[in-house]
């Protein structure tokens, strides 16, 4: 039975350009136009654009604490400066991630939340829940998003939209007229290389994407390429790594957690900081070109240990890398294990992260 | 002249006398998009027909390759290890992987020709 998709106002361009598409998310998406592996190498070197027009959006306004929105994720929102945008997580009680997302400050009462296509409906009834005031609007219909990411990408910019966009640093954004509307450009991204998120109202979508590919130094690149640049940076992928039975101290991602002030999930970090974790995520590269799996097992002296939650062939690197989930135990550097998959066997080493640390994101 | 045979998992084999080199069809190479690993079995390894003789990967999924006929590995494609692309760039000539000496040519067949294949893949 064919998955029910909603189209994103790209569809018949990437259908245009030939671009293989997959559900994602509840989206018909495009996976790759001429291939991953070019797809990445592009966005390495050039400046690549993704269609993300199947992420959410949420706007609040009114007071943060009093309407209840300081205490939903695990960073402050308040303290977010105005033009600043800051990374963290949706909890549950029992501290397991809802979500991951973005929550950019807008003014001094407004915010606009970014959160994952497919658990989207979900956070917007969670928070709303959460919510004692304010106004709390789904405006994902409405936005259309694009992100531009490569070394390039800012000098296609600047010759886009002029030299205000020159200036942004990594985590700011700033609002300006594009094809005259209101749009936001965020020094943000998923790449690990320099970049842009751009929000713009959904009907100008079309019309960004076609100006910015009239530029010879961008390329479309699909969901597959952005996957592989994700994982090379160690970036989680909710739904893969990280989900509503994994705590962000699981994960790894606690830098991500603000103790100093209440959110639902708080109670059961605590005890985990106490009692310790029963996993623990790892990350490793294959001796081989061969690629670890999602599900794939990790066994350390042939003892299984764990599972893989993420895993790609890295064109960076030249060998597969991975991440998963162990029993909480000492994984040191160079640690051997060996990943396995019914007949599929292969030798990797535990590493640290990012696999690849020589983009230019902060560039 | 050699004669090019398929199987419904898309392996082909071009038969020369009693050796034929196998590979993946164009079809299968375009299917599994940046192929990005190709494993070889040991020259001297004997597979029966339709055993798993190698592996292969894109960036998407990790396949099995099936041996078209009985036989024994007579030479692998080694320069498939450093630059498994190839199989992209050319499925039916560069990117043959196994060189196999033919056990039993009766078993061809079972296998498809260039017509019936091109045929096949209209039916997929």
């Amino acid at each position: 039975m064919a998955e029910q998709t909603t189209a994103t106002p790209l569809n018949s361009r990437h259908r245009d350009l030939k671009a293989l598409m997959a559900p994602f998310g509840g989206w018909d998406m495009p996976i790759q136009y001429e291939g991953i592996i070019a797809e990445h190498a592009w966005c390495r070197q050039k400046a690549a654009l993704f269609d993300i027009c199947h992420m959410g959006e949420f706007i609040f306004q009114g007071d943060f604490e009093a309407g209840g929105l300081e205490d939903v994720f695990t960073f402050s929102v308040k303290t977010i400066p105005v033009g600043r945008s800051r990374y963290g997580f949706l909890l549950n009680e029992q501290g397991g991630i809802i979500d991951d997302l973005i929550v950019f400050r807008l003014s001094e009462d407004k915010v606009m939340v970014v959160v994952n296509a497919a658990t989207a409906a979900n956070d917007y009834a969670v928070i709303s829940q959460r919510l004692k005031g304010g106004a709390f609007t789904n405006i994902t219909d409405q936005t259309g998003k694009l992100d531009i990411q490569g070394p390039l990408a800012r000098e296609v910019m600047v010759s886009a939209f002029g030299e205000q966009v020159a200036a942004i640093p990594y985590f700011k954004f700033i609002t300006m007229d594009i094809l005259g509307v209101e749009a936001i450009v965020s020094r943000t991204g998923y790449t690990g290389e320099l970049g842009y998120e751009i929000f713009i109202p959904a009907d100008k979508v079309c019309q960004l994407w076609d100006l910015l590919l009239k530029d010879e130094r961008v390329k479309p690149a699909g969901l597959g390429a952005r996957d592989v640049l994700r994982l090379e940076v160690g970036y989680s992928l909710y739904g893969s790594d990280i989900d509503e039975v994994t705590t962000p101290l699981e994960a790894g991602l606690g830098a991500f957690v603000n103790f100093d002030k209440n959110f639902v999930g708080k109670e059961a970090l605590l005890r985990q900081k106490q009692e310790g974790v029963a996993k623990q995520k790892i990350a490793f590269r294959v001796s081989s070109r061969r690629s670890p799996r999602h599900h794939y097992e990790i066994l350390s002296d042939g003892r299984p240990v764990g599972s893989v939650t993420s895993g790609v062939f890295s064109p960076m690197l030249g060998c597969g890398i991975g991440i998963g989930f162990a029993a909480a135990g000492e994984y040191p550097l160079g640690m051997p294990l060996t990943i396995c998959h019914e007949r599929v066997s292969m030798e990797a080493v535990v590493c640290e992260l990012p696999f690849y640390d020589n983009g230019s994101l902060r560039s | 002249m050699a004669e090019m045979y398929f199987t419904k998992e898309h392996e082909w084999i071009k038969v020369t006398g009693a050796t034929g080199k196998v590979g993946i069809s164009e079809h299968a190479a375009h299917e599994l998009g940046d192929i990005t690993f190709v494993e070889l079995p040991k020259v001297g390894k004997t597979v029966k027909q339709f055993d798993v003789l190698a592996a292969i990967e894109s960036v998407k999924a990790a396949s099995d390759i099936f041996a078209p006929l009985s036989g024994k590995v007579l030479a692998v494609n080694e320069d498939l290890d450093t630059t498994p692309e190839t199989v992209n760039e050319s499925a039916e000539e560069k990117a043959w992987m196994v060189e196999l000496e033919i056990s039993d040519s009766a078993e061809l067949k079972n296998l498809m020709t260039q017509d019936q294949y091109n045929e096949f893949l209209k039916t997929l």
